[in-house]
Protein backbone atom coordinates (compact mmCIF):
# COMPACT_ATOMS: atom_id res chain seq x y z
CA UNK A 1 0.00 0.00 0.00
CA UNK A 2 2.69 2.73 1.22
CA UNK A 3 6.40 2.16 0.40
CA UNK A 4 9.10 4.46 1.73
CA UNK A 5 12.35 3.80 0.10
CA UNK A 6 15.69 5.54 1.42
CA UNK A 7 14.02 8.37 3.07
CA UNK A 8 16.76 10.88 4.59
CA UNK A 9 15.83 14.15 6.30
CA UNK A 10 18.16 17.08 7.06
CA UNK A 11 17.74 19.85 8.66
CA UNK A 12 20.33 22.46 8.40
CA UNK A 13 23.87 20.56 9.75
CA UNK A 14 21.16 18.01 11.71
CA UNK A 15 20.30 14.69 10.33
CA UNK A 16 16.60 13.75 11.26
CA UNK A 17 16.16 10.67 9.32
CA UNK A 18 18.50 8.78 7.50
CA UNK A 19 18.07 6.07 4.49
CA UNK A 20 14.52 4.93 6.23
CA UNK A 21 12.78 2.49 4.29
CA UNK A 22 10.09 0.48 5.18
CA UNK A 23 6.44 -0.92 4.16
CA UNK A 24 3.18 -0.67 5.19
CA UNK A 25 0.87 -3.68 4.09
CA UNK A 26 -2.69 -3.11 2.73
CA UNK A 27 -5.07 -4.10 5.29
CA UNK A 28 -3.02 -4.23 7.92
CA UNK A 29 -1.78 -2.07 11.13
CA UNK A 30 1.64 -0.61 11.13
CA UNK A 31 3.09 0.87 14.34
CA UNK A 32 5.89 2.79 13.93
CA UNK A 33 7.45 3.48 17.36
CA UNK A 34 10.72 4.70 19.02
CA UNK A 35 12.30 6.40 21.54
CA UNK A 36 12.06 10.39 21.88
CA UNK A 37 13.79 12.38 18.91
CA UNK A 38 14.07 9.01 16.67
CA UNK A 39 12.10 10.97 14.26
CA UNK A 40 8.57 9.32 14.01
CA UNK A 41 6.58 12.60 13.49
CA UNK A 42 9.56 13.96 10.80
CA UNK A 43 8.51 10.61 8.92
CA UNK A 44 5.13 11.04 9.00
CA UNK A 45 5.34 14.85 8.26
CA UNK A 46 7.35 13.85 4.94
CA UNK A 47 4.74 10.37 3.93
CA UNK A 48 2.08 13.03 4.37
CA UNK A 49 3.38 16.01 1.98
CA UNK A 50 3.84 18.34 4.92
CA UNK A 51 7.62 18.41 4.81
CA UNK A 52 9.67 17.38 1.48
CA UNK A 53 13.00 15.34 2.33
CA UNK A 54 16.27 15.89 1.35
CA UNK A 55 16.13 12.23 -0.26
CA UNK A 56 14.21 9.19 -0.75
CA UNK A 57 10.83 8.29 -2.44
CA UNK A 58 7.63 7.64 -1.44
CA UNK A 59 5.13 5.19 -3.21
CA UNK A 60 0.93 5.29 -2.46
CA UNK A 61 -0.33 1.62 -4.16
CA UNK A 62 2.44 1.82 -6.48
CA UNK A 63 2.59 5.89 -7.51
CA UNK A 64 5.42 7.98 -6.94
CA UNK A 65 3.89 10.71 -4.87
CA UNK A 66 6.85 12.31 -3.48
CA UNK A 67 6.89 15.65 -2.89
CA UNK A 68 3.12 15.63 -3.29
CA UNK A 69 1.20 18.57 -1.36
CA UNK A 70 -1.20 16.89 1.30
CA UNK A 71 -4.33 18.27 -0.60
CA UNK A 72 -3.01 16.37 -3.80
CA UNK A 73 -2.47 12.92 -1.27
CA UNK A 74 -6.27 13.69 -0.30
CA UNK A 75 -7.46 13.41 -2.84
CA UNK A 76 -5.54 10.23 -4.09
CA UNK A 77 -6.59 8.28 -0.71
CA UNK A 78 -3.93 9.18 1.78
CA UNK A 79 -5.49 11.15 5.25
CA UNK A 80 -3.68 11.73 8.66
CA UNK A 81 -4.50 12.75 12.14
CA UNK A 82 -2.51 15.30 14.18
CA UNK A 83 -0.25 14.73 17.91
CA UNK A 84 -1.60 17.68 19.14
CA UNK A 85 -5.16 17.37 17.29
CA UNK A 86 -5.97 20.20 15.00
CA UNK A 87 -9.82 20.64 14.93
CA UNK A 88 -11.69 23.52 13.55
CA UNK A 89 -12.45 24.96 16.91
CA UNK A 90 -15.07 27.52 16.15
CA UNK A 91 -16.60 24.71 13.79
CA UNK A 92 -19.14 22.29 14.84
CA UNK A 93 -18.88 18.84 15.03
CA UNK A 94 -20.54 18.30 12.28
CA UNK A 95 -18.76 20.85 10.16
CA UNK A 96 -15.61 19.61 10.97
CA UNK A 97 -16.78 16.30 9.47
CA UNK A 98 -17.58 18.07 6.48
CA UNK A 99 -14.80 19.58 5.79
CA UNK A 100 -13.52 16.03 5.12
CA UNK A 101 -15.98 15.13 2.51
CA UNK A 102 -14.83 18.35 1.08
CA UNK A 103 -13.15 16.42 -1.74
CA UNK A 104 -16.46 14.66 -2.48
CA UNK A 105 -18.14 17.85 -3.79
CA UNK A 106 -17.60 20.21 -6.61
CA UNK A 107 -19.72 23.05 -5.53
CA UNK A 108 -17.94 26.01 -6.46
CA UNK A 109 -18.43 29.61 -5.12
CA UNK A 110 -21.31 30.76 -7.95
CA UNK A 111 -23.67 27.14 -6.81
CA UNK A 112 -22.95 27.77 -3.23
CA UNK A 113 -24.29 31.49 -2.63
CA UNK A 114 -26.83 30.57 -5.82
CA UNK A 115 -27.92 27.28 -3.93
CA UNK A 116 -28.25 26.00 -7.24
CA UNK A 117 -30.60 22.31 -6.84
CA UNK A 118 -27.64 20.20 -6.83
CA UNK A 119 -25.38 22.06 -4.51
CA UNK A 120 -28.33 22.11 -2.17
CA UNK A 121 -28.25 18.04 -2.59
CA UNK A 122 -24.67 17.59 -2.50
CA UNK A 123 -25.49 19.10 1.18
CA UNK A 124 -28.06 17.20 1.95
CA UNK A 125 -25.53 13.97 0.94
CA UNK A 126 -22.73 15.76 2.96
CA UNK A 127 -24.51 16.12 5.72
CA UNK A 128 -26.22 11.80 5.46
CA UNK A 129 -22.44 11.08 5.19
CA UNK A 130 -21.09 13.18 8.25
CA UNK A 131 -23.68 12.09 10.48
CA UNK A 132 -22.36 8.46 9.52
CA UNK A 133 -18.85 8.97 10.36
CA UNK A 134 -20.29 10.69 13.93
CA UNK A 135 -22.26 7.31 13.96
CA UNK A 136 -18.97 5.16 13.34
CA UNK A 137 -16.65 6.83 15.86
CA UNK A 138 -19.80 7.47 18.51
CA UNK A 139 -19.65 11.14 18.91
CA UNK A 140 -23.34 11.38 17.31
CA UNK A 141 -24.88 13.53 20.00
CA UNK A 142 -22.26 15.84 19.78
CA UNK A 143 -22.46 16.87 16.36
CA UNK A 144 -23.99 20.55 17.18
CA UNK A 145 -21.20 21.33 19.58
CA UNK A 146 -18.55 23.78 18.44
CA UNK A 147 -15.37 21.95 17.81
CA UNK A 148 -12.93 24.02 20.20
CA UNK A 149 -15.47 23.04 23.23
CA UNK A 150 -14.95 19.01 23.36
CA UNK A 151 -12.86 17.33 25.93
CA UNK A 152 -9.29 15.76 24.52
CA UNK A 153 -10.51 12.61 23.92
CA UNK A 154 -13.65 13.19 21.87
CA UNK A 155 -11.81 15.48 20.02
CA UNK A 156 -9.51 12.65 18.88
CA UNK A 157 -12.54 10.49 18.30
CA UNK A 158 -13.67 14.20 15.91
CA UNK A 159 -10.53 13.89 14.16
CA UNK A 160 -10.47 10.28 13.27
CA UNK A 161 -14.30 10.83 11.97
CA UNK A 162 -13.24 14.07 10.35
CA UNK A 163 -10.43 11.76 8.42
CA UNK A 164 -12.73 8.96 7.90
CA UNK A 165 -15.20 10.58 5.75
CA UNK A 166 -12.51 11.13 2.85
CA UNK A 167 -12.92 7.53 2.83
CA UNK A 168 -9.28 6.72 2.26
CA UNK A 169 -7.27 4.18 1.81
CA UNK A 170 -4.61 4.63 4.33
CA UNK A 171 -4.91 6.36 7.33
CA UNK A 172 -1.95 7.60 9.40
CA UNK A 173 -2.49 8.15 12.69
CA UNK A 174 0.49 10.27 14.73
CA UNK A 175 0.19 9.13 19.01
CA UNK A 176 -3.68 8.57 18.67
CA UNK A 177 -3.63 7.24 22.15
CA UNK A 178 -1.44 10.33 23.43
CA UNK A 179 -3.60 12.10 26.37
CA UNK A 180 -5.74 9.37 26.43
CA UNK A 181 -6.75 7.96 29.82
CA UNK A 182 -6.75 3.79 29.99
CA UNK A 183 -10.58 3.38 29.18
CA UNK A 184 -10.03 6.22 26.06
CA UNK A 185 -7.13 4.12 25.17
CA UNK A 186 -9.69 0.99 25.03
CA UNK A 187 -12.25 2.37 22.79
CA UNK A 188 -9.67 4.02 20.51
CA UNK A 189 -7.64 0.78 19.95
CA UNK A 190 -11.33 -1.09 19.10
CA UNK A 191 -12.33 2.00 16.59
CA UNK A 192 -8.87 1.41 15.40
CA UNK A 193 -9.78 -2.22 14.85
CA UNK A 194 -12.95 -1.33 13.52
CA UNK A 195 -11.17 1.07 10.67
CA UNK A 196 -8.76 -1.61 9.58
CA UNK A 197 -11.84 -4.11 9.61
CA UNK A 198 -13.54 -1.30 7.00
CA UNK A 199 -10.70 -2.06 4.56
CA UNK A 200 -8.70 1.09 5.87
CA UNK A 201 -5.05 0.45 5.85
CA UNK A 202 -3.68 2.00 8.88
CA UNK A 203 -0.21 3.43 10.00
CA UNK A 204 0.24 4.35 13.62
CA UNK A 205 3.07 6.49 15.67
CA UNK A 206 2.81 6.01 19.16
CA UNK A 207 3.82 5.55 22.17
CA UNK A 208 1.89 3.30 24.16
CA UNK A 209 3.48 -0.23 24.03
CA UNK A 210 0.63 -2.04 25.10
CA UNK A 211 -1.78 -0.21 22.56
CA UNK A 212 1.26 -1.07 19.78
CA UNK A 213 1.41 -4.58 20.62
CA UNK A 214 -2.14 -5.45 21.33
CA UNK A 215 -3.42 -4.18 17.89
CA UNK A 216 -0.37 -3.90 15.50
CA UNK A 217 0.48 -6.76 13.09
CA UNK A 218 3.77 -5.30 11.71
CA UNK A 219 6.49 -2.84 13.69
CA UNK A 220 8.42 -0.83 12.42
CA UNK A 221 11.28 0.59 15.23
CA UNK A 222 13.16 3.95 14.57
CA UNK A 223 16.20 4.84 16.67
CA UNK A 224 18.00 8.13 15.88
CA UNK A 225 17.01 8.68 12.99
CA UNK A 226 17.65 4.94 11.43
CA UNK A 227 15.42 1.82 10.96
CA UNK A 228 16.62 -0.36 13.83
CA UNK A 229 13.78 -3.05 13.09
CA UNK A 230 11.01 -4.33 11.61
CA UNK A 231 8.87 -7.71 12.27
CA UNK A 232 5.80 -8.95 14.19
CA UNK A 233 4.57 -7.15 17.94
CA UNK A 234 6.75 -10.63 18.84
CA UNK A 235 9.66 -10.61 16.83
CA UNK A 236 9.96 -6.84 17.90
CA UNK A 237 9.92 -7.65 21.67
CA UNK A 238 12.22 -10.25 21.55
CA UNK A 239 14.75 -7.94 19.29
CA UNK A 240 17.98 -7.32 21.47
CA UNK A 241 18.55 -4.41 19.96
CA UNK A 242 15.37 -2.65 20.57
CA UNK A 243 15.69 -3.54 23.69
CA UNK A 244 18.97 -2.00 24.46
CA UNK A 245 17.65 1.26 22.15
CA UNK A 246 14.61 1.34 24.97
CA UNK A 247 16.63 0.41 28.21
CA UNK A 248 19.98 2.42 26.80
CA UNK A 249 22.93 0.20 26.51
CA UNK A 250 24.09 -1.46 29.96
CA UNK B 1 -29.98 16.43 10.39
CA UNK B 2 -33.53 18.26 11.41
CA UNK B 3 -31.63 20.81 13.21
CA UNK B 4 -29.27 21.75 10.44
CA UNK B 5 -32.53 22.24 7.98
CA UNK B 6 -33.88 24.11 10.97
CA UNK B 7 -30.85 26.68 11.35
CA UNK B 8 -31.54 27.58 7.48
CA UNK B 9 -35.02 28.03 8.25
CA UNK B 10 -33.86 30.33 11.05
CA UNK B 11 -31.21 31.97 9.21
CA UNK B 12 -34.15 32.87 6.72
CA UNK B 13 -36.57 34.27 9.32
CA UNK B 14 -33.72 36.48 10.46
CA UNK B 15 -32.96 37.79 6.77
CA UNK B 16 -36.58 38.34 6.15
CA UNK B 17 -36.67 40.40 9.14
CA UNK B 18 -33.64 42.10 8.64
CA UNK B 19 -34.84 42.81 5.21
CA UNK B 20 -38.03 44.48 6.35
CA UNK B 21 -36.28 46.54 8.70
CA UNK B 22 -34.28 48.11 5.85
CA UNK B 23 -37.24 48.67 3.42
CA UNK B 24 -38.68 50.57 6.41
CA UNK B 25 -36.21 52.70 8.03
CA UNK B 26 -36.56 55.35 5.57
CA UNK B 27 -40.40 55.72 6.65
CA UNK B 28 -38.35 57.04 10.28
CA UNK B 29 -36.39 59.34 9.06
CA UNK B 30 -38.96 61.18 6.74
CA UNK B 31 -35.75 62.03 4.08
CA UNK B 32 -34.22 64.14 6.17
CA UNK B 33 -30.41 64.18 6.88
CA UNK B 34 -30.04 60.70 8.37
CA UNK B 35 -31.49 58.98 5.13
CA UNK B 36 -28.33 60.14 3.58
CA UNK B 37 -26.28 58.80 6.17
CA UNK B 38 -28.01 55.54 5.85
CA UNK B 39 -27.05 55.60 1.98
CA UNK B 40 -23.63 55.39 2.73
CA UNK B 41 -23.87 52.92 5.90
CA UNK B 42 -25.41 50.94 2.85
CA UNK B 43 -22.29 51.03 0.89
CA UNK B 44 -19.87 50.88 3.94
CA UNK B 45 -21.91 47.23 4.48
CA UNK B 46 -21.45 45.87 1.19
CA UNK B 47 -17.51 46.80 1.44
CA UNK B 48 -17.60 45.49 5.12
CA UNK B 49 -19.56 42.09 4.21
CA UNK B 50 -16.59 41.48 1.25
CA UNK B 51 -13.93 42.54 3.39
CA UNK B 52 -15.28 40.21 6.37
CA UNK B 53 -15.41 37.20 3.63
CA UNK B 54 -11.98 37.45 3.63
CA UNK B 55 -10.38 38.32 6.81
CA UNK B 56 -13.53 36.88 9.35
CA UNK B 57 -14.12 33.82 7.31
CA UNK B 58 -11.13 32.84 5.52
CA UNK B 59 -9.09 34.79 7.98
CA UNK B 60 -6.97 36.37 5.43
CA UNK B 61 -6.18 40.48 6.46
CA UNK B 62 -6.29 42.95 3.90
CA UNK B 63 -5.15 46.59 4.47
CA UNK B 64 -5.60 47.67 0.72
CA UNK B 65 -9.43 47.39 0.20
CA UNK B 66 -10.06 50.51 -0.39
CA UNK B 67 -8.16 50.70 -3.44
CA UNK B 68 -10.47 47.48 -5.24
CA UNK B 69 -13.28 50.19 -3.77
CA UNK B 70 -11.32 53.17 -4.85
CA UNK B 71 -10.63 51.45 -8.68
CA UNK B 72 -14.50 49.99 -9.29
CA UNK B 73 -15.16 53.76 -8.69
CA UNK B 74 -12.43 55.93 -10.89
CA UNK B 75 -13.06 53.25 -13.59
CA UNK B 76 -16.74 53.43 -13.66
CA UNK B 77 -16.54 57.40 -13.39
CA UNK B 78 -14.19 57.50 -16.45
CA UNK B 79 -15.75 54.88 -18.59
CA UNK B 80 -19.20 56.47 -18.02
CA UNK B 81 -18.27 60.43 -17.89
CA UNK B 82 -15.08 60.63 -20.08
CA UNK B 83 -15.80 57.65 -22.29
CA UNK B 84 -19.74 57.98 -22.12
CA UNK B 85 -20.44 53.93 -21.72
CA UNK B 86 -23.44 52.49 -20.02
CA UNK B 87 -23.03 52.81 -16.07
CA UNK B 88 -24.38 49.21 -15.90
CA UNK B 89 -22.47 47.65 -18.41
CA UNK B 90 -19.56 49.84 -17.31
CA UNK B 91 -20.10 48.47 -13.65
CA UNK B 92 -20.35 44.68 -14.47
CA UNK B 93 -17.33 45.50 -16.99
CA UNK B 94 -14.92 47.28 -14.08
CA UNK B 95 -15.86 44.63 -11.62
CA UNK B 96 -14.94 41.89 -13.71
CA UNK B 97 -11.40 43.54 -14.54
CA UNK B 98 -11.16 44.26 -10.73
CA UNK B 99 -11.77 40.76 -9.94
CA UNK B 100 -9.26 39.47 -12.37
CA UNK B 101 -6.37 42.03 -11.00
CA UNK B 102 -7.33 41.16 -7.64
CA UNK B 103 -7.19 37.25 -8.76
CA UNK B 104 -3.87 37.72 -10.41
CA UNK B 105 -2.15 39.51 -7.30
CA UNK B 106 -3.47 37.12 -4.99
CA UNK B 107 -1.15 34.37 -6.22
CA UNK B 108 1.71 35.78 -4.91
CA UNK B 109 0.49 37.74 -2.08
CA UNK B 110 -1.48 35.10 -0.40
CA UNK B 111 1.39 32.85 0.01
CA UNK B 112 2.44 35.31 3.02
CA UNK B 113 0.83 35.28 6.01
CA UNK B 114 -0.10 37.63 9.14
CA UNK B 115 1.75 41.13 8.92
CA UNK B 116 3.63 40.04 6.28
CA UNK B 117 0.39 40.01 3.76
CA UNK B 118 -0.81 43.12 6.04
CA UNK B 119 2.71 44.90 4.39
CA UNK B 120 1.78 43.51 0.70
CA UNK B 121 -2.00 44.59 0.78
CA UNK B 122 -0.72 47.94 2.19
CA UNK B 123 1.93 48.52 -0.47
CA UNK B 124 -1.18 47.90 -3.00
CA UNK B 125 -3.49 49.94 -1.74
CA UNK B 126 -0.74 53.05 -1.16
CA UNK B 127 0.15 52.21 -4.67
CA UNK B 128 -3.58 52.27 -5.90
CA UNK B 129 -3.42 55.66 -4.12
CA UNK B 130 -0.43 57.06 -5.52
CA UNK B 131 -1.98 56.51 -9.32
CA UNK B 132 -4.64 58.32 -8.32
CA UNK B 133 -3.19 61.34 -7.23
CA UNK B 134 -0.41 61.46 -10.08
CA UNK B 135 -2.85 59.85 -13.39
CA UNK B 136 -4.35 63.62 -13.31
CA UNK B 137 -4.96 63.64 -16.82
CA UNK B 138 -7.21 60.60 -16.45
CA UNK B 139 -8.47 60.60 -12.78
CA UNK B 140 -8.60 64.41 -12.36
CA UNK B 141 -5.35 63.97 -9.72
CA UNK B 142 -6.28 65.00 -6.30
CA UNK B 143 -8.54 68.19 -7.05
CA UNK B 144 -11.02 65.07 -7.95
CA UNK B 145 -13.23 64.17 -10.43
CA UNK B 146 -16.87 65.11 -10.97
CA UNK B 147 -19.43 65.12 -13.62
CA UNK B 148 -20.26 60.77 -13.21
CA UNK B 149 -24.16 60.71 -14.22
CA UNK B 150 -26.46 58.93 -11.90
CA UNK B 151 -27.39 55.45 -12.41
CA UNK B 152 -30.94 55.29 -14.35
CA UNK B 153 -33.08 52.34 -14.84
CA UNK B 154 -36.21 52.17 -16.79
CA UNK B 155 -36.37 56.06 -17.31
CA UNK B 156 -35.91 56.02 -13.71
CA UNK B 157 -32.89 58.37 -12.74
CA UNK B 158 -31.08 57.67 -9.46
CA UNK B 159 -30.58 61.18 -8.19
CA UNK B 160 -32.12 61.53 -4.75
CA UNK B 161 -31.36 59.89 -1.40
CA UNK B 162 -34.59 58.06 -1.41
CA UNK B 163 -33.93 56.24 -4.63
CA UNK B 164 -30.50 55.57 -3.86
CA UNK B 165 -31.28 54.51 -0.74
CA UNK B 166 -33.28 51.73 -2.27
CA UNK B 167 -30.59 51.27 -4.96
CA UNK B 168 -28.05 50.43 -2.67
CA UNK B 169 -29.83 48.58 -0.50
CA UNK B 170 -31.23 46.30 -2.68
CA UNK B 171 -27.97 45.66 -3.88
CA UNK B 172 -26.46 45.12 0.02
CA UNK B 173 -29.41 42.92 0.68
CA UNK B 174 -28.93 40.51 -2.13
CA UNK B 175 -24.93 40.20 -1.59
CA UNK B 176 -25.73 40.00 2.14
CA UNK B 177 -28.09 36.69 0.98
CA UNK B 178 -25.19 35.68 -1.26
CA UNK B 179 -22.54 35.76 1.26
CA UNK B 180 -25.30 33.92 4.12
CA UNK B 181 -25.54 30.81 2.06
CA UNK B 182 -21.77 31.03 0.79
CA UNK B 183 -20.50 31.09 4.00
CA UNK B 184 -22.80 27.62 5.54
CA UNK B 185 -21.32 25.96 2.21
CA UNK B 186 -18.97 23.32 0.86
CA UNK B 187 -17.13 26.28 0.32
CA UNK B 188 -17.85 28.27 3.36
CA UNK B 189 -16.38 25.03 5.20
CA UNK B 190 -13.81 25.53 3.91
CA UNK B 191 -12.77 29.19 4.41
CA UNK B 192 -13.49 28.85 8.09
CA UNK B 193 -11.70 25.67 7.69
CA UNK B 194 -8.44 27.71 6.61
CA UNK B 195 -8.44 30.08 9.50
CA UNK B 196 -8.37 27.58 12.30
CA UNK B 197 -5.97 25.23 11.00
CA UNK B 198 -4.33 25.46 7.50
CA UNK B 199 -2.31 22.44 7.92
CA UNK B 200 -5.75 20.78 8.86
CA UNK B 201 -7.80 22.04 6.10
CA UNK B 202 -4.98 20.99 3.28
CA UNK B 203 -4.73 17.45 4.87
CA UNK B 204 -8.63 17.18 4.33
CA UNK B 205 -7.78 18.19 0.24
CA UNK B 206 -8.85 21.76 0.61
CA UNK B 207 -7.35 23.05 -1.67
CA UNK B 208 -6.10 26.21 0.29
CA UNK B 209 -3.93 28.28 -2.16
CA UNK B 210 -6.44 28.29 -4.92
CA UNK B 211 -9.72 28.75 -2.51
CA UNK B 212 -7.91 31.87 -0.95
CA UNK B 213 -7.04 33.79 -4.33
CA UNK B 214 -10.72 32.84 -5.37
CA UNK B 215 -12.12 34.71 -2.30
CA UNK B 216 -9.79 37.48 -2.62
CA UNK B 217 -10.92 38.30 -6.01
CA UNK B 218 -14.34 37.72 -5.41
CA UNK B 219 -13.85 40.34 -2.34
CA UNK B 220 -12.33 42.67 -4.80
CA UNK B 221 -15.10 42.48 -6.98
CA UNK B 222 -17.99 42.98 -4.30
CA UNK B 223 -16.17 46.27 -2.95
CA UNK B 224 -15.50 46.98 -7.10
CA UNK B 225 -19.56 47.19 -7.40
CA UNK B 226 -19.52 48.81 -4.27
CA UNK B 227 -16.90 51.58 -5.51
CA UNK B 228 -19.03 52.29 -8.65
CA UNK B 229 -22.44 52.73 -7.01
CA UNK B 230 -20.83 55.41 -4.98
CA UNK B 231 -19.30 57.44 -7.92
CA UNK B 232 -22.74 57.22 -9.23
CA UNK B 233 -24.40 58.41 -6.32
CA UNK B 234 -21.60 60.48 -5.24
CA UNK B 235 -21.37 61.80 -8.78
CA UNK B 236 -17.66 63.19 -7.51
CA UNK B 237 -15.02 61.30 -6.33
CA UNK B 238 -11.49 62.07 -4.97
CA UNK B 239 -8.22 60.21 -3.66
CA UNK B 240 -8.86 61.20 0.15
CA UNK B 241 -11.42 58.62 -0.06
CA UNK B 242 -9.77 55.66 -0.91
CA UNK B 243 -6.60 56.04 1.02
CA UNK B 244 -5.03 54.16 3.56
CA UNK B 245 -7.37 55.51 6.29
CA UNK B 246 -10.48 53.90 4.80
CA UNK B 247 -9.05 50.80 4.05
CA UNK B 248 -8.11 50.97 8.11
CA UNK B 249 -11.88 51.92 8.81
CA UNK B 250 -12.76 48.70 6.60
CA UNK B 251 -11.00 46.74 8.89
CA UNK B 252 -12.18 48.45 12.37
CA UNK B 253 -15.54 48.08 10.97
CA UNK B 254 -15.59 44.25 10.19
CA UNK B 255 -13.77 43.72 13.93
CA UNK B 256 -15.98 45.91 15.43
CA UNK B 257 -19.04 44.72 14.44
CA UNK B 258 -17.68 40.90 14.73
CA UNK B 259 -15.33 38.60 12.55
CA UNK B 260 -17.16 36.12 10.90
CA UNK B 261 -20.61 37.26 11.01
CA UNK B 262 -22.50 38.93 8.20
CA UNK B 263 -24.79 40.98 10.07
CA UNK B 264 -21.98 42.03 12.59
CA UNK B 265 -20.75 43.88 9.30
CA UNK B 266 -23.62 45.96 8.70
CA UNK B 267 -23.88 46.63 12.75
CA UNK B 268 -20.06 47.61 12.19
CA UNK B 269 -20.53 49.44 9.15
CA UNK B 270 -23.88 51.29 10.85
CA UNK B 271 -21.62 52.08 13.99
CA UNK B 272 -18.67 53.84 12.57
CA UNK B 273 -20.77 55.82 10.20
CA UNK B 274 -22.85 56.98 12.46
CA UNK B 275 -20.61 58.04 15.07
CA UNK B 276 -19.02 60.73 13.42
CA UNK B 277 -22.16 61.85 12.86
CA UNK B 278 -23.61 61.72 16.57
CA UNK B 279 -20.54 62.61 17.90
CA UNK B 280 -20.38 66.34 16.41
CA UNK B 281 -22.09 67.23 19.34
CA UNK B 282 -17.99 66.99 20.80
CA UNK B 283 -17.00 69.44 18.47
CA UNK B 284 -13.15 69.58 18.88
CA UNK B 285 -12.86 66.20 20.93
CA UNK B 286 -15.23 64.11 19.04
CA UNK B 287 -12.12 62.49 17.89
CA UNK B 288 -10.87 61.63 21.42
CA UNK B 289 -14.69 59.94 22.20
CA UNK B 290 -14.27 58.03 18.68
CA UNK B 291 -10.76 56.49 20.06
CA UNK B 292 -11.91 55.59 23.36
CA UNK B 293 -15.21 54.15 22.70
CA UNK B 294 -13.64 51.93 19.65
CA UNK B 295 -11.14 51.01 22.44
CA UNK B 296 -13.56 50.35 24.84
CA UNK B 297 -15.69 48.14 22.73
CA UNK B 298 -12.52 46.00 21.69
CA UNK B 299 -11.98 45.32 25.31
CA UNK B 300 -15.13 44.52 26.99
CA UNK B 301 -17.04 43.19 23.53
CA UNK B 302 -13.96 41.09 21.44
CA UNK B 303 -16.12 39.18 19.58
CA UNK B 304 -17.71 42.39 18.10
CA UNK B 305 -21.13 44.12 18.58
CA UNK B 306 -22.73 41.22 17.24
CA UNK B 307 -21.93 38.78 19.99
CA UNK B 308 -21.16 41.35 22.60
CA UNK B 309 -24.84 43.16 22.62
CA UNK B 310 -26.54 40.15 22.88
CA UNK B 311 -24.60 38.71 25.65
CA UNK B 312 -24.89 42.56 27.62
CA UNK B 313 -28.44 42.40 27.44
CA UNK B 314 -28.45 38.72 29.02
CA UNK B 315 -26.28 39.95 31.76
CA UNK B 316 -28.64 42.86 32.24
CA UNK B 317 -32.07 40.59 32.31
CA UNK B 318 -30.30 38.33 34.27
CA UNK B 319 -29.37 41.00 37.05
CA UNK B 320 -32.80 42.65 37.01
CA UNK B 321 -34.03 39.09 37.30
CA UNK B 322 -32.03 38.03 40.09
CA UNK B 323 -32.83 41.88 41.56
CA UNK B 324 -36.40 41.40 41.70
CA UNK B 325 -35.93 37.90 43.36
CA UNK B 326 -34.39 39.27 46.32
CA UNK B 327 -36.91 41.79 46.87
CA UNK B 328 -39.52 38.90 47.19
Amino acid sequence: MLEVQGITQRFGGVTALEDVSFRVAAGAITGIIGPNGAGKTTLFNIVTGIYTPTSGTVHLQGKNVSRFAPERLASLGMVRTFQNIELFGRMTVLENVMVGLHTKGKSGILASSLRLPWQVAEERRFRERAYHWLEFTGITDLADHEAGSLPFGKGRLLEIARAMALEPKVILMDEPAAGLNSRETLELARLIQKIRESGVTVALVEHDMELVMDICDAIVVLNLGRKLAQGTPREIQENPEVISAYLGEG
Amino acid sequence: MTKSRSFLKHEMVKFILFTILILFLPLAFKGGYLLNVFVFVGIHTLLAVALNLLLGYAGQISLGHAAFFGLGAYASGILTATHGQNPWLAMAVVAAAVGTLAFIIGFPILKLKGHYLAMATLGFGIIVYIAFNEAVELTGGPSGFSGIPNLSLGGVSFDTDFKNYYLIWGMTLVTILLSLNLVNSRIGRGLRAIHDSEVAARVMGVNVRFLKVQIFALSAVISSIAGSLYAHTMTFVSPTSFGFNFSVELVTMVIIGGLGSIYGSFLGAALLTLLPEILRAFQDYDIVVYGLLLIFMTMFMPGGLVRGIPALVGRIVMRSGAGSKADA
